[in-house]
């Protein structure tokens, strides 16, 4: 069947298998291959992608489910002109990348968390206040694993990137 | 080194960090070559039994292009006993066993390719308990073993012994004897087992790209069991994701792999699901420990006696000689004036383990740390006073003949006893949450070791004439940050800016001999290496910048871009450069060095200063626990560790941090639970690994004491700071109920079953 989504700020239209997962699409199909396979069982959030601004574990979505959305992929993060966003900055200034694996996701669901509590300065009183604090980060983080860095500089980063906006 | 150091201890980012944050970095799960096939591997379904396979169904299904069994290849077999055949004929013996491999032109037709192979199974009864498998009468487990101990089923033993045990004994006032059981826990490596090979049949050499921690003792091994030259093999490291030892030993699929290209004349691939990491990717070493050791009056430790059965699984791995780390903690973490330390590894039906950051010594250090507490118990001492009194000291000499030139284990000891403050905060109503605190020390190589016969690394360095400098190291980078302590150094002695150097690392064909990454040797013998290199290329810059600016001297200095001399005339370092290149005696900017620690090999006896230095570490702990659910809580986590010196405080913390969480991991919750040689949790919803949330606070002081072994001062670091972690956490729990823990990891259900047997206990006194 044929799809038609925003990649990464570009349209797209792509011809799936129903039984295609988003993961694969992105892998295989389109060769984004920063998102990545830790599992395929949605526990490690490695292939974490943002759909719509909400971060989700590319492995267990399904790719037709994607039609007419918008979808960030860690390559998608990167500005045209090769600079960084700010939760890879920060990411990379407080050592919280070790071997990388989980880092796509790790950056995106600290994107989500952020453009999170964006919305919900407009919206107040929903969710997590404006400035997610440091246990708040954490619990956020909970769905991504890391076995390198022990989670603390991660935090930290995500917690740098908050700080700033305050 | 007096000078002021100016990139060294300053917290530089990964050097490769952004292509790690950007997506941009290349792991094996990315590769894609030209008409690549892909392999997957059938694993037996029992996990002991004979079988008889047929393939015929399986290979005619289209898009299957070769389907190999134990009959198709000419193998020899591996690991560290050669015990090991790559693909296994007419019987497995352990859940992992690979009976089958396919190569196919999708994923999903070689995984249909496997369900269509037809195997038929009778069952036989397996031993899943090495003690089982050391009775009379019980088939021998692997055929394929030398054999040469008394009994068909002991794989590998250890006898070390030092000073008199007899004696000490009765010097002792008191004697404690406890019995530890420790689990199975795997390194859950967040990227899963991979490889591509590609192998071309015009020429015969095999290209590997394979996340190996030691690219060319795998080469050898590779070259071995496919009877083939090492030299026409040629091993590609991708960026890999995540290490921990686990990469050691090379694994079955890895030959099976290359054997998969070298029938069908395509790259394979092979990549594991999560499912099969957990299967099939090696395990920590599960042992029992049995512990006597004793104290005299003054409370200084007497004697330690060992008794080790290790789980050696169907097949013998390199996590066999875990044994020469696991005697060192023994024989030499505190003053200890005898020591007697028996250890075998017994086959059995299980997985076999590999090498797992900490190589035994977290065992070890488990079982010392929970006998000492006990020790200071049964005299009325302290438990911070017993260990300070015992400490380690500069100067000392072990009972193994280990040196410590430099030792910072008082130190450590000191501060994370004063860090420690137990807050008696509230307690809630019943007494339901209650707290403790425990200490625990470590010891482990800090410079290498020298288990094989060299612990050398290579190093060849050169600068182009732009003044760009390319370091071209044995040693690898498996996200450690190893890449870039070295680009540090180079920065530092060549005043070459960060941005402008250069690592290559990955590469057989063009990289100097190392041994690998393993025994947290990388920063020491790397940076030692490299530092070499520099003082030789230095001396020929030198010469040729004396002749530039007219100047006897020889001792310049370098600082951003140039060469300067004492009497402040300067040159620009790739105008040296060029000069050397275009004028005579026409040279080349590069240099070589090989760097071979100090350190010996040990003899028959285990004895022998088998590291360059040694790396001290004490851990305080305080932990809450619910006495109604069993569930700890770790609160503080206050680590002292002696690092040598300071290369880059970023990515230590780094180390610090990442080994903490692993250890807390060991200690509560991480266990692969196997029922008849059977894993019941193949993944992370049942293997619980700890997450954000689970976090502890951490608090880290490095105890600097400039070894001058090591570059600038260092010690090794990468293994230290999991090793005592899960020792300090049940010592902190015990303290906590005033219960015994003798088995790891500490789970709600154990915790509270041992509050039953304490009340039990006190009901019948």
């Amino acid at each position: 069947m044929e799809i038609t989504f925003t990649l990464n700020g570009k349209k797209t239209i792509c011809h799936i298998k129903v039984s295609t997962t988003l993961l694969e699409l992105l892998r295989e199909t389109l060769n984004l291959t920063g998102t990545k396979p830790g599992c395929h069982e949605g526990e490690c959030g490695a292939c974490t992608v943002l759909i719509n601004g909400k971060s989700v574990n590319s492995c267990l979505y399904l790719a037709l489910n994607t039609n007419g959305k918008e979808i960030t992929t860690i390559e998608g993060l990167t500005k045209p002109n090769g600079g960084l966003d700010e939760v890879q900055e920060s990411m990379i200034k407080n050592g919280a990348v070790q071997c990388g694996f989980c880092t796509s996701g790790m950056v995106l669901n600290i994107k989500a968390l952020q453009l999170e509590t964006m919305q919900n300065k407009k919206v107040p009183g929903s969710g997590i206040k404006n400035s997610p604090n440091r246990n708040e980060i954490k619990k956020w983080l909970e769905g991504n694993l890391c076995r390198c860095t022990g989670y603390v500089k991660i935090i930290d980063a995500a917690e740098e990137v908050f700080n700033k906006g305050k | 080194m007096s000078k002021k150091l100016k990139i060294i201890g300053t917290p530089v980012p990964k050097h490769d960090a952004k292509m790690r944050t950007t997506g941009e970095a290349i792991y094996g799960h990315d590769i894609k070559l030209p008409n690549m096939l892909y392999g997957a591997i059938l694993r037996t379904q029992h996990p002991h039994a004979e079988f008889i396979i047929d393939v015929s169904e399986a290979k005619k299904l289209p898009g299957v292009v070769c389907i190999i069994t134990a009959d198709d290849v000419d193998t020899n077999h591996i690991g560290y006993k050669r015990d090991h055949p790559i693909l296994k004929k007419n019987e497995a013996n352990c859940t992992r066993d690979e009976i089958a491999a396919v190569a196919a032109e999708t994923k999903e037709i070689a995984q249909e390719a496997l369900k269509l192979i037809k195997v038929k199974y009778k069952v036989k009864k397996g031993l899943y308990n090495p003690h089982d498998a050391l009775k009379k009468n019980v088939p021998q487990i692997n055929k394929f073993s030398s054999g040469k101990f008394e009994n068909k089923n002991i794989a590998e033993k250890f006898f070390y012994e030092h000073g008199n045990l007899e004696q000490e004994k009765k010097n002792s006032v008191a004697i404690v004897k406890r019995k530890f059981t420790l689990p199975r826990m795997t390194h859950a490596c967040m990227a899963t087992s991979n490889i591509t090979a590609h192998y071309t049949k015009t020429n015969g050499k095999l290209l590997l790209y394979s996340s190996t921690q030691v690219p060319f003792l795998y080469q050898r091994d590779m070259a071995h069991a496919l009877k083939m030259n090492p030299s026409d093999i040629r091993i590609i490291q991708p960026i890999i994701g995540g290490g921990f030892g686990s990469k050691l030993d090379m694994h079955p699929f890895e030959p099976i792999c290359a054997l998969l290209s070298i029938k069908t004349g395509k790259p394979v691939q092979i990549l594991y699901s999560r499912e099969e990491e957990f299967i099939a990717s090696p395990t920590r070493q599960p042992m029992e420990i049995e512990l006597t050791a004793g104290v005299d009056k003054n409370g200084n430790f007497t004697f330690r006696e060992i008794e080790i059965i290790k789980d050696n699984g169907a097949y013998t791995s390199w996590g066999a000689t875990t044994p020469f780390v696991i005697m060192q903690a023994f024989s030499s973490l505190y003053k200890i004036k005898a020591c007697r330390f028996n250890a075998l590894a017994v086959y059995t039906n299980n997985v076999f383990a590999g090498s797992f950051r900490g190589y035994g010594n977290p065992q070890a250090t488990f079982a010392l740390e929970r006998v000492i507490d006990l020790l200071a118990d049964e005299i009325g001492m302290d438990k911070a006073e017993i260990r300070l009194r015992n400490a380690n000291t500069k100067g000392e000499i072990t009972g193994q003949g280990l040196h410590y030139d430099t030792c910072g284990h008082k130190e450590c000891l000191q501060t994370v006893i004063k860090k420690l403050k137990v807050e008696k905060k509230k307690v809630e109503k019943n007494n339901r949450f209650k707290r403790g605190i425990g200490y625990a020390s470590m010891l482990h190589v800090g410079g290498g070791a020298k288990i094989y016969r060299s612990d050398g690394c290579g190093t060849t360095l050169k600068i182009d004439p732009y003044g760009f400098c390319t370091i071209i190291t044995g040693s690898n980078e498996i996200g450690q940050g190893s890449e870039t302590v070295l680009a540090m150094i180079a920065a530092e002695e060549l005043g070459i800016e960060l941005s402008k150097i250069k690592v290559i690392n990955t590469d057989t064909d063009v990289k100097p001999w190392d041994v690998g990454v393993h025994a947290s040797r990388t920063s020491f013998v790397a940076g030692n290496s490299l530092l070499g290199a520099i003082n030789i290329l230095k001396e020929k810059l030198n010469n040729k910048a004396a002749k530039l600016l007219n100047e006897k001297t020889k001792s310049f200095t370098y600082e951003n871009g140039n060469i300067i001399s004492p009497s402040n005339q300067q040159i620009a370092l790739d105008k040296v450069v060029r000069e050397m290149h275009f004028t005579e005696p026409n040279e080349l900017a590069i240099a070589s060095y090989f760097y071979e620690p100090s350190s010996k090999f040990q003899d028959k006896d285990f004895k022998g200063n088998v590291s360059g230095t040694y790396a001290f570490a004490s851990q305080s702990i305080s932990v809450e626990v619910d006495t109604y659910t069993g569930n700890v809580q770790v609160l503080d986590i206050h680590v002292a560790q002696d690092v040598g010196k300071v290369l880059n405080p970023l990515l230590l913390d780094g180390q610090i941090h990442g080994g903490i969480l692993q250890g807390v991991g060991y200690a509560l919750t991480e266990e692969l639970i196997f029922k008849d040689g059977e894993l019941l949790n193949p993944n992370f919803h049942n293997y619980k690994m700890l997450t954000a949330a689970d976090v502890p606070n951490i608090h880290f002081y490095p105890v600097e004491t400039n070894d001058k072994q090591g570059p600038y001062g260092a010690k090794g670091v990468g293994e230290a700071p999991l090793i005592p972690t899960a020792a300090a956490i049940a010592n902190a729990v015990c303290n906590a109920l005033d219960i015994e823990i003798v088995e790891l990891p500490i789970t709600p259900e154990r915790v509270l079953k041992a509050i039953a047997e304490k009340k039990n206990n006190k009901k019948n006194k």
